[in-house]
């Protein structure tokens, strides 16, 4: 626990594997940004790895002042108790007022560590963060300048505001794809600190023995356009029909959860809570009840469409667009539609 | 060579199924019109802690922090195999964040002395913070292993784990002991046991007798409560059937970090999810409505 540092740096950790940072460290450079300039001070990106250094200007070019450098043949591969002790450290040291992490596995790993052993307060998968004066009429204080994070609970059914404000810094763990990502501005001048940080024995007492990524097959974070199903596509085979709708308007395929666990299609293509969140500008949902979950997970889309035989269905309630009829006849008119559409 | 299980499970509110009828005016949420579950995946933990008893030799311990009605989900423990449950319940616990959970959650898990796994779920439906599990490992000083698929194998007290991290998996050897979270993708629980359900049904926690003796005899002294409660023990006892419950005293918790006092965050505000009909447009399911549509789609830009 750090004491309440008004002039703390914003910081970013700045996730990366094998030398490529991950979006999500980049979207939060830009968040991080706002926040800071809001408070009238610096941002600071945690940058630590083997060989890694390149991505500082990256990290700069998204609104990163200061980029404190961590290069370590122990750190090659991600850890989580040296990584924890990198942190840490450059946290009592530089004692910034707020550091935030991507809600990625990796992120809500490592982010309770260091919550636990800093003995603050932290804010699991944002959608949202906001700076603003907080009353506290029990000790008749106002907070100033509070780090105010936003997030779904209870499975989505409500949106929770969560303070911190005693014990610093505060943190929180940030949903991927929600802060959107800025324009890099190649000339913006940083600076890169190098730092150097003391292990000790037990923080390697785990030990990487194989390790295997796989390229994702579908990315959906950066369609313009996704089709999705849902478990009213009803088999496997029907759910071709989305493939070709997709097809037919170039963009890619989205799934409920209720369509990948009846084994329509992979999970990766789940879009929800539980799987990716998209905003496309345009997102046509098929047979999709449109339970919280999936809508946490998409509802930021600019147009949506749905598409279901249900008018009671709560996918609606969030639609732009709605046709109350049966998908299998919907979407061939789709098709024929798009086909025969006039070209701007 | 045995080897000492700890498993940390919570009884959550069902929140995949919540209804209006669970809403409050206020956009906060009734919980107790939900029905309550055991954690998805407390259940695939408890499974890998059962596991690793039935290959391995050793004892499996739940321990669930929460009201006296979660003693419905350590009863369940014992049903599919447990060898002990310790309700952990005091009402200076209410109001733990994520951290002040993990601090009890160690007091108590040191209070057992020796143990070798901790095993919990990724994370409870009802926070899906996923925090408490890597917190409650660094406060026992040790390492953690996050998102288990598979457990490997053990070998000179070095378990190897494949871990599933989203876009991958890796292979992982740690010393024990370790803190490990248990992914749904795991091995399926086992059922309960019908033998133990006969066997277990009866077993109460004390501050469940409590509950039922100060709802059946609201009128009555606390003396008249407390021998009331000790008759109902007393054959409970006899027969191995009165589940351990411990309080923060039994686990010797520094108040000053349990409960809302020991909670860093605070929930300053909440709001029931409004879905606007704004903008809302009906298309007729007919070829002439879907070609509207379209063409609007095209004429706003957001069809190329």
């Amino acid at each position: 626990m750090i004491e309440p540092n008004r002039n703390g740096e914003v910081w970013v950790f700045a996730e990366q594997e094998d030398g490529s940072p991950h979006d999500v460290a980049l979207e939060l450079c830009g968040k991080a940004r706002q926040l800071a300039d809001r408070l009238g001070v610096k941002v600071g990106a945690i940058l630590a790895g083997w060989k890694v250094q390149e991505l500082s200007r990256q990290l700069i070019s998204q609104g990163t002042d200061n980029v404190y450098l961590v290069e370590d043949r122990q750190l090659e591969h991600y850890l989580t108790q040296p990584y924890a002790r990198v942190l840490c450290t450059l946290i009592e040291k530089h004692k910034p007022q707020i550091v935030i992490f991507g809600a990625t596995p990796l992120g809500r790993d490592l982010a309770p560590r260091v919550a636990s052993a800093m003995r603050c307060g932290l804010t699991a998968d944002c959608t949202d963060l906001d700076i603003a004066d907080v009353n506290d009429p029990a000790a008749k204080t106002t907070h100033k300048n509070l780090l105010l994070q936003i997030r779904p609970a209870f499975g989505g059914n409500i949106i929770a505001t969560i303070i911190n404000p005693e014990r610093w810094p505060q943190m929180a763990t940030v949903r991927e794809g929600v802060m959107p990502l800025g324009t890099p501005d190649m000339l913006r001048q940083g600076e890169v600190v190098q730092e150097k940080v003391e292990f000790q024995k037990q923080d390697f007492a785990v030990k990487l023995i194989q390790r295997h990524r796989e390229q994702r097959q579908v990315n959906l974070k950066a369609a313009r356009t996704i089709v999705a199903g849902g478990g009213g596509v009803g088999n496997k085979d029907n759910f071709k029909l989305i493939h070709e709708l997709a097809g037919a308007v170039g963009g890619a395929v989205g799934a409920s959860r209720a369509a990948v666990d009846g084994g329509f299609i992979d999970k990766d293509h789940q879009v929800g809570q539980t799987g990716t969140t998209v905003r496309p500008a345009l997102y046509v949902a098929c047979g999709i009840s449109g339970a919280i979950q999936h809508r946490a997970g998409m509802e930021e889309s600019a147009k949506i469409v749905a598409v279901n035989t249900d008018p009671e269905a709560p996918i609606f309630s969030g639609a732009h667009y709605g046709i109350v009829g049966d998908l299998n006849q919907v979407i061939p008119m789709m098709i024929k539609a798009l086909k025969e559409r006039p070209k701007e | 060579m045995s080897y000492h299980s700890v498993v940390c499970v919570k009884q959550v509110p069902d929140t995949a199924n919540v209804t209006a009828d669970a809403m409050r005016e206020d956009g906060t949420v009734n919980r107790a019109a939900l029905p309550t579950i055991f954690n998805p995946e407390d259940l695939h933990a408890l499974e890998m802690a059962l596991t690793v008893r039935d290959r391995y030799g050793g004892t499996v311990t739940a321990i669930s922090m929460g009201p006296p009605m979660a003693a419905d989900v350590l009863r369940d423990c014992v049903y599919r195999g447990a060898d002990r449950a310790i309700l952990l319940t005091d009402r200076r616990a209410a109001a733990s964040d994520t951290l002040a959970t993990s601090y009890i959650l160690s007091r108590a898990i040191r209070t057992l002395g020796q143990y070798d796994f901790v095993f919990c779920g990724r994370q409870a439906i009802d926070g899906d913070t996923a925090q408490v599990g890597p917190q409650t490992a660094e406060k026992l000083g040790i390492p953690q292993v996050t998102y288990l698929e598979e457990f490997i194998e053990l070998k000179d007290r070095t378990a190897r784990i494949r871990r599933n991290v989203g876009n991958g998996w890796e292979v992982v050897e740690v010393q024990l002991p370790v803190l490990i979270s248990v992914l749904d993708t795991a091995a399926e629980p086992r059922p309960p046991a019908a033998k133990r359900v006969m066997k277990y049904k009866h077993a109460r926690a004390r501050a469940e007798l409590e509950a039922a003796v100060k709802a059946g005899l609201p009128d009555a002294t606390n003396g008249e409560r407390d021998s009331e409660i000790e008759r109902r023990a007393e054959p409970l006892r006899a027969r191995g059937l009165m589940l351990d419950q411990w309080d923060l005293d039994d686990i010797r918790a520094d108040l000053a970090w349990c409960g809302l006092a020991g909670s860093p965050t605070k929930v300053h505000r909440v709001q029931a999810i409004v879905l606007t009909k704004e903008g809302y447009t009906e298309i007729p399911p007919t070829e002439e409505g879907v070609r509207r549509l379209i063409r609007e789609l095209v004429v706003d830009h957001t069809l190329g």
